[in-house]
């Protein structure tokens, strides 16, 4: 399960929404081990496409190390889709590479609604998991 | 020489759970081919026949190796070299 407060859950959709019809990604960040997703971090997608997402390297390296300095590792790592729904690609898949992330998926297909759902990926087998909405 | 390397989550089955391994050669290339003799497997999730593989990220110090020269990227002594896995997807 994801627990996950509304506020950050509002801003992973704000920025898929202003990044519509590309693809939106970004990180929230919390302490090694704590499964708290706290610090969110927006991302620029290297590719700018409606169809695939990408961290650009520089970026994620200056993250990455960020992270490691505050003993901080990425707890979700979210991106939106924006034609289909809020569920891993194949690509998403063969690409998830963190077994304690919480692979958080926005579909903006739908003006008024957005679909938040969240993931386990592991072996490149895909888990649904329920989110909470917690309070801060 | 020695090169600090290191090593995302999951890679960490090939190394034992080490976060870092120390390794050398003269080219990343080189390096990778090093690794192997200690870290059997690790290299294969690096490159394969086309050269370093899309999945993951390879750093020399603070550049993205693929900007300078991909596996014949030359290293020196004291250099770190950073692996972490890409993050990208799509719907497609």
């Amino acid at each position: 399960m994801l627990t996950i407060s509304a506020r950050l859950r509002d801003r992973i959709i704000a920025h898929a929404r202003a990044d519509h019809p590309d693809e939106a990604c970004g990180v929230i960040a919390g302490p090694a081990g704590s499964d708290r997703p706290e610090r969110f971090i927006q991302m620029l997608n290297a590719e700018r496409s409606p169809t695939f997402y990408r961290f650009d390297s520089m970026e994620q390296l200056r993250v990455w190390r960020e992270m490691d300095d505050r003993d901080e590792e990425p707890v979700v790592i979210y991106h939106s889709h924006t034609a289909t729904e809020a569920y891993p690609s194949r690509t998403d898949i063969s690409y998830a590479s963190e077994p304690a992330a919480h692979y958080v998926l926005v579909s903006t297909r739908d003006p008024d609604l957005a679909e938040f759902r969240s993931f386990r990926i592991r072996d490149g087998v895909v888990a649904e998991e329920d989110v909470l909405i917690a309070p801060e | 020489m020695a090169i600090e390397v290191r090593i995302p989550t999951i890679l960490r089955s090939y190394t034992g759970g080490a976060k870092s391994v120390e390794g050398s050669g003269a080219t990343l290339g080189d390096l990778f081919a090093d690794l192997e003799a200690r870290h059997e497997g690790l290299r294969d999730r690096l490159v394969d026949d086309a050269g370093l593989r899309r999945f993951v990220n390879v750093y020399l110090n603070d550049e993205d190796v693929r900007f300078i020269g991909g596996l014949q990227t030359r290293l020196t002594d004291g250099d770190t070299v950073t692996v972490l896995p890409a993050v990208a997807g799509g719907r497609s």
